[in-house]
């Protein structure tokens, strides 16, 4: 199949053929991460930008992996040692990395559609890992990934996703990711972190998390990001943890052979007790694992190929 | 004009010329000792299932198989619009083997570069040893086949079709002249 998508930016813009496409492509490339030599040539030669304005550790180090074991040369910026903090904007920083020939860039920002700014200024591929409160695509493939390893289908799956849904990039990609696939989402957190008309999104909103959960085939934990807030959106965090948090009790409620989810770093304790982040259902280390996979495929995909349009 | 096809082996024709395969590598290798056979996806895949079928046969012994997707490897990965990417399937360690490596036909050897390149980060074989149904010539790298089913000189426009069966049984070869 042909891919005609030189930039990643959002789970908005591929359509189910396209995303069900990247996910076989992963599975080729998961095979590699379990070999003795890990790497192959795909994209020797090619130069990769990790360009991250916010801290990161999983999804870069995940890009990073990913490019390394297709020979491509990574390179990783933050924003803390780069020349952003003396004073350079967004464009000037990328026009004089593409001044350097990369072939891609892989951007983590805290300004939704900087991504996209950026895809539309810049000549190489533009691999978006996170924008904002926007989209965080390669977590909603890993995450698709992930699920469908373990239930073998994604289509007419129940997934709820419980947290700060207001601030997530992940739960908008996912949302995207998972209905265009044939999943059925829904979506629950404290009134203050369920933005009004997120169902027009094609999903259902809960305020209370045991709705959500009953029945459900997945359920996908999400951190509260105390960094992304300014007024206080709940009381405490006890509070919280007492009304929205995962308890066995909680996850009865869910199919039998429910999995749980959480795109990291958890805080345990707060979202999910030990004895489930640990527990059997969990599938947070298959995620991680995945990730590597499901980006390799993005940068081959991004990078390889004549490119039609776009 | 339409397209002229001339058909080389017929179903038959392909099976004789596995046999005669599978004897020279028995032959050659004095045995199954240490052999394992790994087929190029597509065509060698489903040629390298019959190849072990027919081993077995004769020798009474399976021959451990393995499948390679060479898509990672290829030298001409900018200029392709088709990205899909196969999956190499193989169960067995390749240290010390002596790999006997499949594919339908042999032209430029590009193919079999980088599946020897792809069988090599799997591991160190002893040797490897390329089995081919049919060599249509026109090599652009220094390769050579070790067994050979059919030695057939083609035009660079002309094409060699070989036809499966939906259980990937080979059912023909054909040349095609345009």
């Amino acid at each position: 199949m042909t891919f005609n998508h030189k930039h990643i930016i959002g789970i908005k813009d591929l359509t189910a053929e396209e995303l069900t496409f990247i996910l076989d492509t992963s599975i080729s490339f998961k095979e590699i991460n379990r070999r003795d030599i890990k790497k192959v040539p795909t994209l020797r030669g090619k130069t990769i930008i990790n360009l991250f304005f916010e801290a990161s550790t999983r999804t870069r180090t995940s890009f990073e992996i990913a490019g390394k074991r297709l020979s491509a040369d990574t390179i990783n910026i933050s924003a803390s040692g780069s020349s952003v903090v003396k004073g350079e904007t967004l464009e000037d920083t990328a026009k004089n990395i593409q001044a350097m020939n990369p072939d891609a860039i892989v951007m983590r920002h805290h300004a939704s559609g900087a991504s996209d700014y950026l895809a539309k200024r810049l000549d190489c591929a533009v691999i978006n890992a996170g924008d904002g409160m926007h989209e965080h695509p390669s977590q909603a493939l890993l995450d698709a990934f992930t699920i469908r390893e373990h239930k073998g289908k994604i289509e007419g799956l129940t997934v709820a996703i419980i947290g700060d849904i207001t601030h997530s990039r992940v739960v908008r990609s996912n949302i995207y990711c998972l209905t265009k696939l044939g999943a059925k989402v829904r979506v629950a957190g404290p009134g203050t972190m369920l933005p009004p008309g997120i169902d027009k999104l094609g999903c259902e909103a809960y305020t209370n998390i045991d709705d959500a959960i009953k029945g459900s085939d997945v359920v996908m934990m999400l951190r509260i990001q105390r960094e992304r807030q300014g007024a206080p959106l709940i009381p405490s965090v006890r509070e919280y943890s007492r009304f929205f948090g995962l308890t066995h009790q909680r996850l009865k409620l869910a199919k039998e052979n429910v999995i749980v989810m959480h795109p990291g770093p958890i805080n345990r304790g707060v979202e999910l007790p030990t004895s489930i982040a640990d527990g059997p259902q969990n599938v947070i280390l298959d995620q991680v694992e995945n990730g590597v996979a499901v980006r390799m495929a993005l940068l081959y995909l991004a990078c390889g190929g004549e490119k039609l349009q776009d | 004009m339409a397209a002229e096809k001339i058909e080389i082996l017929d179903q038959e024709g392909v099976s004789r010329a596995i046999t005669r395969i599978a004897h020279e590598i028995l032959e050659k290798n004095k045995g199954v000792e240490n052999l394992v056979i790994v087929g190029i996806r597509t065509g060698g895949a489903y040629l390298a299932t019959q190849l072990q079928k027919k081993i077995s046969e004769i020798e009474g012994k399976v021959v451990p198989i393995g499948s390679i997707d060479i898509t990672m490897y290829r030298d001409d990965f900018g200029s392709r619009s088709d990205l899909s990417v196969g999956q190499t399937d193989i169960r067995f360690s390749l240290s010390d083997r002596k790999v006997i490596l499949v594919d339908d036909v042999l032209f430029t050897g590009r193919t079999i570069r980088a599946a020897m390149d792809a069988l090599t980060d799997l591991g160190r074989p002893k040797n490897i040893q390329l089995a081919i149904l049919v060599d249509r010539g026109h090599r652009e790298l220094p390769i050579r086949p070790d067994y050979i089913g059919r030695n057939l000189p083609t035009a660079r426009n002309e094409r060699i079709d070989v036809d499966f069966d939906e259980q990937h049984a080979p059912q023909a070869v054909h040349l095609i002249r345009v």
